[in-house]
């Protein structure tokens, strides 16, 4: 165990270290004019880009400017210019919503996920398996730049219900804050939910061949009890490891994309605005960061799940 | 491809075709994906005689004579026309985009073309990248194996999309240069490059795993024993046999590019203009999503519609191809969990 996870953490290390140099080689190396101005933002003076110059060492060798970039970084000194907010201050104000949304929306996709799918595998073959397979097989079509501005319309346009996106503090006031969540969460949750309903459904479908599945009927518990002790259970393994994977993507990935639908003023709205405004600083923050984050939970899933799952790691040094 | 002779045994690839085309689902969502094909293709016919305007073209003050009655283009409040049908000839068929009165149909046309461009282009390099990392990989094996590997494992851990981001936005700010190699700012190169590379591991592994599968077999042995050198062997002999594979995962390379390339683009890292495709027509459309709703949800429609049919065809492909298919987790499944392409890691599956 103790060497699995040593791997693992050399691993994770690599991967950061390869994050990190590709936005460094994408940010400083690559474009073909000056980084400087290209940090500096559209309308920078050039007395502003002069600045950034000497600040960022833009004169200095590759490898130093690497070390500046990082310690930049880590020492919170990465700086947007227009105006002049230090980057890290803005991501940890932007934490508190991206984390209600992703949240919020893991719970939902979670739920109906699993619901669906043990409906659609303990009636495997029957017409509610159809109907179930059908609405999760659309549920993974929809992008939630479809989905979303489809339900602000009815939900919100159309029909009042639900507010037009923005996000309220839980702290300032827990029912509008629920009221505004709603469809976001569904809107990111609706696809996870087809995938997990699909997942879930195979792995029960595979389980229920297993030997102790029939064991399990020959002496004689209800099918009730076989399925929800037995099959469910063991289907359930994969789909932890699934779920700490997917909660880190989601959150750099489709998430951005629906705080910038919704307006929710996350992480992922702030990336999303500074890429309209085409500035470089917040980006490349927020890029570290959620790099680091989502490269941070994969390792402990894996950890977790070399931990229930024997045969992980004993696999891994078997094969090696 | 062989197999269409008339001969009494009918060849594999004919099994196959006949074998899709049971599949009746599948067959209709071809031909839904080949009419939004021929849509896209059409959109200069569109243009010139239909809506006789271009997808740039604005019409800020111009007016358009609906039944006879003269309308503006855009209200002097900024709102743009509805969709007229064909009470103005064709003309803002679906109305205009903004209040920079341009004619969405023609948008919509146009934006298609570069939304397919993209996405058809990003999955041939990612797939053309994939099969040679993949022939070395699974060939060779021992260090070229392990580098080639960890590579594709690294870009498979990696939060892909939030990467291709900072990297599309970087190129649309500063471009492109390496070496001989220039890029523009506004080219369509820099999202196709983007993602065909962060892209390359979702078919490059399962390649390799055929191509180590396939390099057991005895006809490949039997190859080397005449004396095939290693490129015959992996393009004369190995590479016939991935077809299948490389067909499958193609098509679903397709939808899986588009809806990164959406995303993208929704977000302003992709398409830059003057070029617009599907993603950065929403971007456009949910602004007007009070007054003009449709803006913003037919492009997504269309993107919907184009990556739904792109997956059931390309499910279909894998049943008709590999009737025996293990019922491991669909593939199609791990490509559409990404939509706004977030790596969903497929170690459940270790």
């Amino acid at each position: 165990m103790t060497r699995f996870i040593a791997r693992r953490l050399v691993g994770m290390i690599a991967v950061l270290f390869a994050v990190s140099v590709i936005v460094f080689v994408v940010f400083m190396v690559l474009p073909k004019q000056n980084p400087a101005q290209t940090l500096a933002g559209k309308n920078a003076t050039p007395l502003l880009v002069k600045n950034i110059e000497a600040e960022w060492g833009f004169d200095d060798s590759l490898p130093q400017q690497y070390l500046t970039m990082m310690k930049k970084v880590f020492t919170g000194e990465l700086i947007q210019y227009e105006p002049r907010i230090p980057v890290d201050d803005r991501i940890i104000e932007g934490i508190p919503a991206t984390f209600s949304l992703a949240i919020g929306a893991a719970l939902i996709w979670l739920f109906f996920g699993l619901l669906l799918g043990y409906l659609s595998a303990i009636r495997a073959g029957g017409w509610l398996d159809r109907i179930l397979t059908g609405v999760s097989i659309a549920g993974i079509s929809i992008p939630v730049f479809f989905l979303g501005p489809v339900l602000i319309y009815f939900f919100s346009n159309k029909f009042e219900i639900f507010p037009n996106g923005q996000y309220v503090p839980f702290s300032e006031d827990p029912a509008e804050w629920l009221k505004h969540l709603i469809l976001p969460w569904f809107t990111l949750a609706v696809l996870s939910i087809g995938f997990y309903s699909r997942v879930l459904r195979s792995n029960m479908l595979d389980v229920m061949n297993e030997d102790y599945v029939r064991t399990a009927r020959a002496k004689g518990l209800s099918e009730r009890q076989v399925m929800t002790r037995h099959v469910l259970r063991n289907s359930l393994i994969p789909i932890i490891t699934l779920f700490g994977l997917d909660f880190g993507a989601t959150i750099a990935g489709t998430a951005i994309i629906t705080e910038a639908i919704f307006s929710i003023d996350g992480v992922g709205n702030y990336a999303a605005e500074a890429v309209q405004k085409f500035e470089l600083p917040p980006i490349m923050g927020v890029a570290l960061y959620g790099a680091f984050f989502v490269v941070l939970i994969n390792t402990i899933v894996d950890i977790v799940y070399a931990y229930l799952d024997p045969r992980v790691r004993l696999g891994e040094s078997a094969s090696e | 491809m062989p197999g269409e002779e008339a001969t009494a045994e009918r060849g594999p690839w004919s099994l196959a075709l006949r074998r899709f085309f049971r599949n009746r689902l599948a067959v209709a969502f071809l031909g839904v994906f080949l009419l939004i094909v021929v849509f896209v293709l059409a959109a200069p016919l569109w243009a010139d005689h239909v809506a006789h305007t271009g997808p740039n073209q604005e019409h800020t003050v111009d007016t358009v004579t609906v039944d006879g009655e003269k309308r503006d283009v855009v209200t002097p409040e900024g709102k743009p026309i509805g969709p007229q049908w064909f009470g103005a000839g064709g003309e803002f068929f679906l109305g205009a985009d903004s209040r920079l009165g341009r004619d969405e149909m023609v948008r919509l046309m146009y934006g298609g073309r570069t939304s397919l461009l993209v996405g058809i282009s990003a999955a041939l390099i990612a797939t053309f990248l994939a099969i040679v990392l993949g022939l070395l990989s699974g060939y060779f094996r021992g260090w070229v194996d392990s580098v080639i590997a960890r590579i594709l494992d690294t870009i498979w851990s990696l939060p892909v999309f939030l990467i291709g981001l900072s990297v599309g936005i970087a190129l649309a700010v500063g471009g492109l240069k390496i070496g001989p190699l220039e890029l523009s700012s506004g080219s369509l190169w820099n999202p196709i490059l983007i993602i065909s590379i962060f892209t390359v591991p979702y078919i490059a592994r399962p390649i390799r795993g055929a191509v180590l599968a396939l390099s057991e077999k005895e006809f490949v042995e039997a190859a080397i024993a005449q004396g095939a050198g290693p490129m015959r062997v992996m393009f004369g002999e190995i590479l016939p046999n991935l077809a299948s594979t490389i067909i499958v995962f193609f098509t679903l390379m397709i939808a899986n590019s588009m809806l990164f390339e959406a995303g993208l683009s929704f977000l302003g890292a992709g398409v830059q203009p003057p070029n617009s495709s599907w993603g950065t027509m929403i971007t456009v459309g949910v602004d007007l999503l009070r007054i003009q709703p449709l803006l913003a949800i037919l492009p997504g429609a269309m993107i919907t519609l184009t990556v739904l049919s792109l997956n059931i065809v390309g499910d279909a492909l894998r049943d008709a191809l590999d009737p025996r298919g293990k019922t491991r987790m669909d593939a199609s499944l791990q490509f559409e969990a990404q939509a706004g392409t977030v790596s969903t890691e497929g170690r459940a599956t270790v």
